[in-house]
């Protein structure tokens, strides 16, 4: 042990936050240039953010797994009854809203369910007798798990955190060994329902966003504004960028939401595809530090969280990215650690936090002991 | 039968790694398609990309040039520039039309004429071709439509320049008008600056044949504007070159001062300057207004101008033809004199010429007249008498001398060059013999021939001075012109004459100069419109009927500097309309303050000058149907 750093400071786990940093200092810069070279009113309140959050994910990491175990069913419930609360209150305001504003900060239950769902899901799988895997039993629990928040969020509407909770808990049954048939199954299912639930399931503004961005010019003052906008900024980006401060197309308010969701191309069109090489690169350390984290982990619940929780910050990272680069519709999904924004900061840190809890105590396996 | 598989925790951690390897995979292979895309976007479209990025900041604004200003022959303004500031609307980005013109309307004070032209011109309108609103806004106005902008998408304010006659409705057959440009025109070229708010063509007039030396070329601003249009900065600004200024061989305040002179008369003047040929005075009245016309022409407007017997729409110098009557009398004795004539031979008139079984007749028994008593007098019976013994085919050449049926190339869209008629033409024409009659009918200027003000002043320019000019409008050195044919003695005759009809015992005398050393010689005409019938002679009854009153002009008598021509339609007589107001204009030459005060005293009893008038005409004609005007009402 190397003396000079304390023993409870050289044991934290420096190589994720090395990586956290270099994605949030990154983003800080972006944020910076984006509000024409100011640390107001992005970049500050990010990294500020990102700090205050470190010292909770920290303190998070030395949660023992046992105790994650045993609130993820009550923080279920309770996420459960905020969505119902969120509801109600937007029923009496007379419009759809997603956050409580709890005074020092606004909670949106629909964010934080999230990582609960892939929670819950491991919670369930490392419950469930390995043998019945391959039954009924291994199914109507996910089934239930997912209806009521689903129901929930789809009445706000916000249809891409309904698909983020199936996701999880989809990339945590398939992580826990559910036949190979189901997810054949709810391919064919989707390729079968996406369009019926498309032309009856969706609001116009909805059907807009999915099909425009296949086509963005032919609607490049709607719908298809942002995709064509900010397939402009990453475009002219070329391979070294503007240059730090000299994008025009977030600077001159062509690129919306080029803080948040479209913060990727706000940086392409300054750093070029090197910054943009350079951001796939941290994403791709991160997530395999995830799945090493799951792999190596001892316990089945620890190893479907991590794995769970990795696949949720890819969800937001693959959302994100496919949209910014016009391969997907445009969805409210920001990238992870770039984008300015409390909520989804929130969610991945809580994702982060959870996974260097499982890394610290890998724990032993049960058969080991009996 | 069914076998329940039994799976242990073992497999499941083995089922987990395969599967978590696969995800993983699966992940990679999702960042690899996000670098392979970004990369396409990046480098294969680069240029593409770059270009856009490039047009989406870079808002290029075309500075349309500043017209050529026409100015007289002493570098007086004609037509000029006026800075002001203007709004237009793009009809392809207005959004709530009907919303939009109503606050305009509101804001800007517009008249119904005018919300109604915009409404018109809005339908005829194509995509990015804009349509005025109004120009000639004080900043006030300007600035209240302005500040709204953002809630009146497709309405465009700009600073600019819009044209100025500072003449008004005295200038405007002369120098036309200007206008947008019309589809049509938009659809033959298609270069942006056609379609630039406050861009306009020449319609009519000079404006028109001239459009190429006026136009200029036009500048151009970048700027960088915001997705919200707001201007950050001004890049590069290329100024507009303003087009040539014109100098015309006008006399301005000659020109306005014999518009002004034509008061409620349908009729025109022309001075030329008889030794160069330069055209000093091309009045023509009644006129539209250059500067309201060029504005866009409203219902109203254009009503009371189609309504009006007196055809303000008309170039009555250029296009209008009359019969010239008895001021072809000097030229007649011109031709007379070449063909063997002695002017001191007399004639006796007894009130009328017996050709045949058919007399002839004159307007008075003048008894025995040789050539100068006969051109004072205006006596038929003389060149009745004369014209018979040579015949019209020796006159028609020395009238085709002097200018009558002669076209002239000078930089107007039109002009009509009237008939001068012999035996040949007559064949050709109707397949007829010419006839003795013929002769007698052509030789006082009534039959076939028929001659524009403008051919009238020149020949008047071309027997004071002798010399054979040539008309011109533009200032430019030119060639002296040569002496014509006429030895010095016939012309002497006839001028002779011509100064006897105003200083003599002549026709005019009451239109005699009341100046000092300088007189005026003239010959009257009083031409009819249709046969006479019964004892109405042209002088009483409708006014579309009465004979037409002509007087052709040359002052100094004793050294001929100008030469000028007045036709009054409808004035029933020469010497009663158009005699006065030559006199007028001439001495405006020489004496304005005289000129001023027998034009004011005149204008007083008219109800005002030209402006008054006009603009109490239109307030009368206020609130009336009417319909639209056509696209290009002067062609």
């Amino acid at each position: 042990m190397n003396r000079i750093v304390p023993a409870p400071i050289a044991a934290l786990p420096w190589r994720v936050i090395f990586i956290l940093m270099a994605l949030v200092g990154f983003g800080a810069a972006v944020l910076y240039s984006a509000a024409g070279g100011s640390f107001d009113p992005w970049a500050g309140k990010h990294v500020l953010r990102f700090f205050v959050l470190l010292g909770m994910v920290i303190v998070m990491s030395r949660m023992r797994l046992e105790f994650w175990k045993s609130i993820t069913f009550p923080l279920y419930l309770l996420l459960l009854f905020m969505l119902v609360v969120v509801e109600l209150m937007g029923f009496v305001g007379g419009g759809s809203q997603r956050w409580i504003n709890l005074g020092i900060i606004t909670l949106q239950p629909s964010e934080l369910m999230k990582p609960v769902m892939v929670l819950a899901a491991a919670w369930f799988f490392d419950r469930l007798p390995p043998n019945r895997i391959y039954g009924m039993d291994a199914i109507w629990p996910l089934g239930a798990l997912l209806l009521l928040p689903s129901a929930l969020v789809i009445i706000q509407p916000d249809f891409d955190a309904a698909i983020a909770y199936a996701f999880g808990l989809g990339v945590v049954g398939f992580m826990a060994g559910l036949p190979l048939i189901y997810f054949w199954g709810a391919g064919a299912g989707i390729a079968i329902f996406a369009p019926l639930v498309y032309f009856f399931g969706l609001k116009p503004y909805q059907q807009d966003r999915v099909l425009i961005f296949l086509n963005p010019e032919n609607d490049p003052l709607g719908a298809g504004y942002h995709i064509t906008q900010s397939k402009i900024a990453i475009g002219s980006g070329g391979i070294f960028g503007k240059g730090f401060g000299n994008g025009t197309q977030s600077h001159l308010d062509y690129l919306p939401e080029g803080h948040t969701d479209f913060v990727f191309a706000t940086m392409a069109e300054e750093w070029g595809i090197v910054g943009g090489f350079f951001i796939l690169f941290l994403y791709f350390l991160l997530m395999r530090w995830g799945l090493t984290v799951a792999m190596q982990s001892k316990t089945r619940y620890g190893q479907l969280v991590a794995a769970g929780l990795t696949c949720t910050i890819f969800f937001y990272i693959m959302i994100n990215l496919l949209m910014v680069v016009g391969l997907a519709p445009v969805a409210g999904i920001p990238l992870p650690f770039v984008s300015h924004g409390g909520s989804s900061m929130l969610t991945m840190m809580l994702c982060v936090g959870i996974i260097m809890s499982i890394e610290r105590h890998p724990g032993a396996k049960r058969g080991q002991f009996q | 039968m069914k076998v329940e598989k039994q799976v242990t925790s073992g497999q499941l951690d083995f089922t987990f790694t395969r599967r978590a390897a696969f995800v993983g995979g699966v992940q990679a292979a999702i960042g690899l398609t996000v670098a392979a895309r970004m990369s396409y976007i990046a480098v294969a479209d680069n240029e593409k990309y770059k270009l856009l990025a490039e047009s989406n900041r870079v808002n290029l604004t075309i500075i349309p040039p500043r017209r050529g200003w026409f100015i007289d022959r002493f570098g007086k303004p004609i037509a000029t520039n006026r800075a002001d500031f203007r709004v237009d609307i793009i009809p392809d980005r207005l959004v709530q039309k009907d919303q939009t013109i109503q606050t305009l309307a509101e804001l800007l004070a517009l008249s119904s004429d005018d919300v109604d032209r915009i409404h018109r011109e809005l339908k005829n309108a194509q995509g990015f071709q804009p349509v005025q609103v109004a120009d000639g806004l004080d900043y006030d106005r300007f600035a209240a439509v302005s500040v709204r902008l953002p809630d009146l998408p497709g309405v465009s304010p700009r600073q600019g320049y819009s044209r100025f006659y500072p003449s008004g409705a005295a200038v405007g057959h002369l120098i036309g008008y200007v206008g947008t440009v019309s589809a049509e025109e938009y659809q033959k070229n298609k270069k942006p600056l056609l379609i630039t708010p406050g861009f306009k063509v020449g319609k009519d007039g000079l404006e028109k044949t001239l459009e190429d030396r006026l136009q200029g070329e036009p500048g151009a601003k970048r700027t960088e504007v915001t997705a919200r249009g707001k201007i950050v900065r001004e890049l590069t600004t290329k100024p507009d070159i303003p087009g040539k200024p014109v100098q015309l061989t006008i006399d301005i305040e000659l020109q306005n001062y014999a518009a002004r002179r034509l008061g409620l008369e349908s009729g025109s003047v022309v001075v030329f300057d008889c030794l160069t040929g330069d055209i000093l005075t091309m009045a023509s009245m009644p006129c539209y207004d250059p500067n309201s016309f060029s504005d866009g022409i409203g219902r109203v407007e254009w009503k009371m101008l189609n309504s009006d017997d007196h055809i303000p729409m008309l170039n009555k110098a250029l296009q209008g033809l009359y019969p010239p009557g008895s001021t072809l009398k000097p030229m007649a004795g011109l031709a007379m004199m070449r063909n063997g004539i002695d002017p001191e031979e007399t004639v006796n008139c007894n009130g009328g010429y017996r050709l045949g079984n058919r007399v002839f007749k004159c307007l008075g028994r003048h008894g025995p007249v040789n050539m100068r008593t006969a051109i004072m007098k205006s006596c038929n019976t003389y060149f009745y008498a004369m014209g018979h013994r040579i015949g019209y085919d020796n006159i028609a050449p020395v009238a085709r001398e002097l200018g009558l049926g002669q076209e002239f190339s000078l930089p107007f869209p039109s002009q009509r060059y009237g008939t001068v008629p012999d035996s040949t033409w007559k064949m050709r024409k109707y397949d007829q013999k010419w006839t003795e009659s013929d002769t007698l009918n052509a030789v006082i200027g009534q039959g076939y021939i028929i001659a524009s003000p403008f051919q009238l002043g020149l020949m008047a320019a071309r027997i004071a001075s002798g010399l054979n000019v040539q008309p011109a409008i533009l200032k430019q050195k030119r060639v002296a012109p040569k002496p014509l044919s006429f030895p010095t003695e016939h012309l002497a005759i006839v001028r002779d004459g011509m100064n006897l009809v105003v200083n003599g015992d002549g026709t005019a005398v009451r239109s005699r100069l009341l100046l000092e050393n300088i007189a005026m010689a003239g010959k009257t005409g009083t031409a009819q419109v249709r046969r006479i019938a019964g004892s109405q002679r042209g002088q009483s009854g409708e006014w579309k009927y009465r004979d037409h009153g002509l007087f052709v002009c040359f002052a100094p008598v004793d050294q001929p500097r100008y030469g000028a021509a007045v036709v009054i339609e409808h004035g029933m007589g020469g010497a009663r309309a158009a005699a006065p107001i030559a006199k007028d204009v001439l001495t405006f030459i020489y004496d304005r303050e005289q000129a001023m005060a027998s034009l004011e005293a005149l204008e007083a009893g008219w109800g005002g000058n030209i402006e008054q008038r006009m603009a109490a005409k239109y307030a009368a004609y206020q609130g009336q149907s009417a319909p639209p005007p056509p696209l290009d009402p002067t062609t």
